[in-house]
């Protein structure tokens, strides 16, 4: 579960209200998501770096108060302060859940995807957020969001890595090829001179971020990267961006882009950072679309930000979370839920409408539980089903019960010894070749212990009796 | 002494009430599977039946896919799941439901969207040592789904489950799951807070409220929290939710029948039976001597 870290005043301020630190945790129980630490800057560093260093360290460290939260791992729109304030918000009925939109201008930039791309990454998708501007505070945000949607649905960046990029140093079209290493050659992120990208490799195996990504096209013929018009490299995804177009505070124009090996996730990734930062654009809530050129020709254009309406019935509502509320309450509710929604069919049925922030939303089943979260799951009356069934014991385990309580009663104790062992114990120490022994075996155990599911339980006794002598007297054992 | 009446000059030393005295010569039950037998009961009494969780060794399908966890999710990589070395796939499985269980996780469809994304069978293939027992719970309800015509059921099972951790006080590879099930027509989500409830009054916990939550293939999903009366705090105990149609109607249950369920581990909810006094000894013999010779 991913936890994010965001500081308690500034969050109060955007919410408009202070709450006291068991008000905020009560409201995040209720709206499913988990107030797990309350620290500070100085009180982490402290704890990574003892205190002294810390002290030594840094003396900007603030001690202003951070609220570290669980988000659901399914909630990539409440992964960074934006986010999670929108969602409150709209939650307190306190405002409505924005529109957003994605604008496509006359001449709109353009991405060509080249062939070779397929082997090694295939797809791309990018948008432009116009006229922003932004704070420290929401630059930092904009950075932290990108790691997160990094570790999180991006699989360390394996399925989908993000580059974020000064349009205004750029010059379009742009082009998403695929090239052997040493073809390509630019100024890497916060580097001085140029570095192709074998020597790049070499950079990175020693740096202690960037080099869990390498592995991800290391051993591939071609790399990925994206030039601009005059060949300068944007980025090298899904390991690092060129200096060049690098954003900061000061950035107006921002093109994002995010290559994949699943395209889904991609645009989920896409929308999910224009949704959350379009909020400080001139025009918020609104993305310029970008087209990418598919290799095969296809034009497409991105951000989709696509709105897609589903249809409930107030019955299979009421009848799944246990309820009996009419077709009005329960719209009121899921509007709560940033779902958008109307009572249609005489009152029969609800359209809602589910938003481009809200990817989890699958099912009917997700906007059921949407309306059960609405409601307060404990507000809901328990009742007991009437399901009536005959109960009967697994025979085996019936029979080694018995079993265990005479031995027991005979005056033995009972191990309880684990089901994995080392190769070793089942072979060499019991005086028996490894090769004639019919174990499962594990390809990728993290200690020798766990090397094989166990043949027999004689190595597991002997191993607590050795333990039960380091701990305690000697006892017989079963 | 008595007759002679010399006890009457002769000096005594008080009893010692106090003294242990020779312990009698007795074997044990383990303290954890004694817990075990105390949840086996209440399950029995509540007219659940025992489901058979005797194969440590499970095929991803069961284990994952057919739960609709897609192949891309953490849970999945070698760093979290003990994968076999040999024997390293499987090849049995019921091919037209595993067939539907990948369009589901490709394209949707029950009234669902999918994750949509190309699922691949040798990822499905792929032995593990389950990492939970909802693995067999899987293979039960699809089982289900192959009767003819649809019968209620309850069942529960209590056994071990393994992840790929190195030990150490908080960490075990192997611990025990315990889990409940039920499947009937209109099951709601108020009746998996009654069933909770009763499940976890048996044991003395009467004080319980729920939070919404994420499960891949559970929604609604509920985490269980008991207010614990010696940390002065809420304590989760236990995850709960509703079976995704996505898992349920590949299998063949009819569309009205809902699945609740629950798991909770062997050690936690005793730890706040028994107050905080026991919380280190179920700690404590959780994470070392209990199980397994450390």
């Amino acid at each position: 579960m991913p936890t994010i870290a965001v500081p308690r005043d500034a969050l109060f301020e955007a919410l408009g209200k202070t709450y006291t630190d068991e008000e905020f945790d009560e409201l995040c129980f209720d709206f499913g998501i988990e107030l797990d630490e309350v620290t500070s800057e100085k009180e982490m560093l402290i704890r990574e770096m003892g205190e002294e260093k810390a002290e030594a360290n840094d003396q900007k460290a603030s001690e202003q108060v951070i609220y570290k939260i669980d988000i659901p791992a399914n909630r990539y729109d409440l992964l960074c302060m934006e986010g999670l304030v929108r969602g409150l918000l709209v939650f307190l009925r306190k405002i409505e859940a924005p529109v957003y939109k994605a604008v496509l201008p006359s001449r709109p930039h353009r991405l060509l995807v080249k062939p070779a791309t397929a082997q090694v990454r295939p797809f791309v998708v990018a948008a432009i957020l116009r006229n922003i501007a932004f704070t420290q505070a929401s630059y930092n945000s904009f950075i932290d969001l990108q790691d997160k949607l990094h570790q999180n649905i991006g699989r360390k960046r394996s399925l989908v890595a993000i580059g974020t990029h000064d349009l205004d140093t750029l010059k379009g079209p742009f082009t998403y090829e695929a090239l052997p290493p040493e073809q390509i050659k630019f100024v890497p992120l916060n580097q001085t001179r140029e570095f192709t990208a074998v020597e790049l490799m070499d950079l990175y195996s020693k740096d202690s971020h960037i080099r869990h990504y390498l592995h991800i096209i290391q051993d591939k013929p071609v790399y990925p990267v994206i030039y601009d018009k005059n060949r300068v490299v944007l980025s090298m995804p899904p390991i690092i961006n060129g200096d060049h177009s690098k954003i900061s505070l000061s950035t107006r124009n921002v093109l994002i882009e995010c290559t994949a090996t699943d395209l889904k996730k991609a645009k989920i990734v896409l929308d999910t950072l224009v949704t959350m930062f379009s909020e400080y654009c001139e025009t918020p809530y609104t993305a310029e679309c970008v087209e990418v050129v598919r290799a095969d020709g296809m034009v497409e254009k991105y951000p989709e930000l696509r709105y897609r309406n589903e249809v409930v019935t107030v019955c299979d509502i009421n009848r799944g979370v246990g309820i009996n509320e009419g077709a009005e309450s329960i719209a009121k509710l899921l509007t709560k839920m940033c779902l958008r929604s109307q009572v249609i069919e005489g009152g029969k049925s609800i359209k809602i409408e589910i938003p481009p922030t809200r990817a989890d939303v699958l099912h009917g089943c997700d906007i059921m539980e949407d309306v059960a979260i609405a409601y307060g799951f404990n507000n809901i009356t328990m009742t007991l089903p009437k399901t009536s069934c005959v109960a009967k014991q697994l025979p085996v385990n019936k029979l080694s019960d018995q079993l265990r309580e005479g031995v027991a009663q005979a005056g033995f104790t009972e191990a309880l010894t684990f089901a994995l062992c080392s190769r070793d114990d089942v072979s060499v120490r019991l005086r028996k070749e490894l090769a004639t022994i019919p174990a499962v075996h594990i390809s990728n155990p993290k200690t020798l212990e766990f090397q094989v599911a166990r043949t027999t339980l004689l190595p597991g006794v002997t191993k607590d009796d050795i333990g039960q002598q380091e701990h305690a007297p000697p006892d017989e054992a079963v | 002494m008595i007759t002679s009446g010399s006890w009457r000059t002769k000096s005594f030393k008080s009893y010692n009430f106090k003294a242990l005295g020779v312990p009698p010569a007795a074997g044990h039950l383990h303290p954890l599977m004694k817990v075990r037998s105390e949840y086996r009961q209440i399950f029995l009494e509540m007219g659940f039946t025992e489901m058979p969780t005797n194969n440590f060794v499970e095929s991803s399908f069961w284990n994952f896919d057919a739960l609709f966890q897609p192949q891309q999710h953490p849970a999945r990589d070698a760093h979290d799941t003990f994968f076999l070395k040999d024997p390293m796939y499987s090849h049995t499985f019921p091919m037209e439901y595993l067939q539907r269980v990948k369009r589901t996780h490709e394209r949707g469809g029950y009234g669902s969207t999918g994750y949509q994304y190309s699922w691949k069978y040798e990822e499905a293939q792929k032995n593990l040592l389950r990492t939970h027992t909802t693995a067999v719970s899987a293979r039960m309800l699809y089982q289900l789904g192959q009767q003819e015509e649809f019968t209620p059921v309850k069942w529960f099972s209590i056994d071990r489950v393994f992840r790929n951790e190195t030990l150490d006080a908080t960490h075990l590879a192997e611990f025990h799951q315990i889990e409940g099930v039920v499947a009937d027509y209109n099951l709601t989500l108020g009746h998996l807070m009654g069933m909770l409830y009763e499940f976890f009054k048996k044991l003395g916990i009467e004080k319980l409220r729920f939070k919404p939550a994420y499960n891949p293939y559970t929604e609604p999903s509920m985490e269980v929290f008991s207010y614990h009366e010696g940390l002065g705090k809420w304590v989760e105990v236990g995850n709960s939710g509703m079976f995704r149609p996505e898992m349920l109607l590949p299998m063949g249950l009819p569309r009205e029948v809902s699945v609740i369920a629950w798991g909770v581990s062997l050690e936690r909810p005793t730890m706040i039976k028994y107050r905080s006094e026991q919380h280190s000894r179920v700690g404590r013999s959780q994470g070392r001597s209990a199980n397994g010779p450390r």
